[in-house]
């Protein structure tokens, strides 16, 4: 009985890290692929690490479960927002078919993969003297 | 058809494939922010087959060096974007 459990739940998971996986692979966009990665997987990995804390049963196996689904729900979204703002200033453009920029107009390029914020108050320049 | 065998023959199978795939976007991928987000989600899927293997093997211990994986991959990715947002003109 508890093995139909684990089975179900690892499915369930199994099934949410290939959605993420064919998501990165289809959508048109990093932007888009970011989401998909993001919060598919992580679901997939809490599921999958989930099974494997009922499969063993412990209290010390269940803590260092829930540390690890917790470290990644904390870091998850974390590290895709910096990502997706390292390559927006990097200049990397949203698909034609996304309907909001909420960060169009706050920044202007500099370069080929460089752009610096818009500020009325002329830091701009300090900002390019240090690079 | 017992719960190893279904880990064995099914689950890591699918997983293996799913990382066949995100390596196909790693090899792909036009911009590097596409193969940091990919190499993001094989350190995830990674700590995913850790944790089916620990059960196959009946290992608890294995699941620390999924800890340890999960807070490597954080650590690349915030890295990579640092470095991203710091490249100069060219």
């Amino acid at each position: 009985m508890i093995s139909v459990i684990i089975a179900v739940i690892a499915t369930l998971g199994t099934l949410f890290v290939l959605l993420a996986a064919v998501g990165i692979l289809r959508m048109p966009d990093t932007y888009l692929r970011m989401a998909v990665t993001t919060k598919a997987a992580t679901l997939g990995i809490g599921l999958i690490l989930i099974a494997a804390a009922i499969y063993f049963y412990d209290f010390s196996t269940t803590t260092r479960v829930l540390a690890i689904i917790l470290f990644i729900l904390l870091t998850a979204p974390v590290g895709a927002h910096l990502i997706g703002k390292a390559s927006y200033i990097s200049g990397n453009k949203l698909w034609e078919g996304s309907i909001m920029d909420d960060l169009k107009g706050k920044y202007r390029k500099t370069g080929k993969h460089v752009s610096a914020p818009k500020n009325p108050e002329g830091e701009n320049e300090q900002e390019e003297e240090e690079i | 058809m017992t719960l190893d065998d279904y880990l064995y023959y099914i689950i890591l199978p699918v997983l293996s494939v799913s990382i066949l795939l995100v390596f196909v976007r790693f090899v792909k991928g036009p911009t590097i922010s596409d193969r940091v987000v990919a190499v993001d989600l094989l350190v995830t899927s990674g700590i995913g087959i850790i944790a089916v293997y620990s059960i196959l093997t009946h290992q608890p211990t294995f699941l620390d060096i999924a800890l340890i994986l999960a807070l490597i991959g954080f650590l690349g990715t915030v890295a990579y974007s640092f470095y991203i947002q710091k490249r100069k003109n060219k």
